[in-house]
């Protein structure tokens, strides 16, 4: 059987790509892809101590479900976002959205 | 090593490959094909950790609409065909270093808990696993309560989407 330390392991490697991306990516949508790994890397985590424990207690796998739901509504609020700023100030890069309102 | 092992070595190699690729690739439409790989790979690990329902729900949501709606708003946020100019901030080495640090820091945590390495228990062949997280999603005892909360969410992510998206058309007085 796979330790199950190999699956944390992952899961650390995985967000801390997510976390640069997040930090020194230039355009918002990128940016958002960066959260998109971390969010995948939580979930790894949630379900791998789901099945190392007692498998008769489903709150990994349930709170794994609301990190979906989550992530879905953040990129949908997140990507309308960066269209309606692309609309108005004709850039994403997140260096030059520098006013709070236009 | 069992096969198993060396499945999940090839299944994590793809994952960290193709998530590197979504962080530093020029190309954004690259980016977000590879984070299709990247989510194909996690599938594949939810199923080898025996949650085949959230194997499915990732290839449906995450995949099907997550995935899409990312390459949609990268073809309506781009003034030319090819991207110029760097993709990095200027410090990008000082992230690379803070990355480091935050898997350094997290290895160290984990690594000085001693259930770090152990082994899963033979999954119970006769275990419904479906059907039990069908019923903790809906018993009052258990779940119900962030499920309704997550599709409340939902609801209002999704109002909240239409209205911040949605273009005025031109004459109109609001602000």
């Amino acid at each position: 059987m796979i330790p199950l330390s190999w699956f944390l392991i992952l899961s650390a490697a995985l967000f801390s790509i997510g976390l640069f991306g997040v930090l020194s990516r230039k355009n918002a949508v990128a940016i958002l892809l960066g959260i998109e790994l971390m969010l995948n890397a939580v979930n790894i985590n949630m379900v791998s101590f789901w099945r190392y424990g007692d498998v008769s207690q489903m709150a990994g796998q349930v709170f794994a479900i609301i990190v979906f739901a989550v992530a879905a509504s953040e990129v949908a609020v997140g990507l309308a976002l960066v269209i309606s700023v692309y609309r108005r100030r004709n850039t994403v890069i997140a260096e030059e959205l520098d006013l709070m309102k236009w | 090593m069992t096969v198993l092992q060396i499945f999940f070595l090839i299944v994590a190699l793809v994952i960290l490959g193709s998530s590197l690729m979504v962080v530093t690739t020029r190309n954004l439409i690259h980016a977000a094909l590879w984070l299709i790989v990247t989510l194909f790979g996690v599938a594949v690990l939810y199923a080898v950790l025996n949650a085949g329902f959230l194997a499915v729900v990732q290839v449906v949501v995450y995949i099907g609409a997550i995935a899409i709606l990312f390459i949609f708003a990268v073809m309506l946020t781009r003034k030319e065909l090819r991207d110029r100019g760097p993709q990095l901030n200027r410090g990008w080495w000082l992230n690379v270093i803070i990355a480091l640090l935050t898997f350094g820091g997290l290895f160290w945590m984990l690594q000085s808990w001693n259930g770090f390495s152990k082994t899963a228990a033979a999954f119970p062949s006769s275990y419904d696993a479906l059907g039990q997280l069908g019923n903790a999603l809906i018993s009052p005892n258990a779940f119900v309560l962030p499920f309704e909360v997550a599709s409340v969410l939902l609801l209002a992510a999704l109002v909240g989407a239409v209205y911040i998206a949605f273009n005025p058309p031109s004459g109109d007085s609001r602000k």
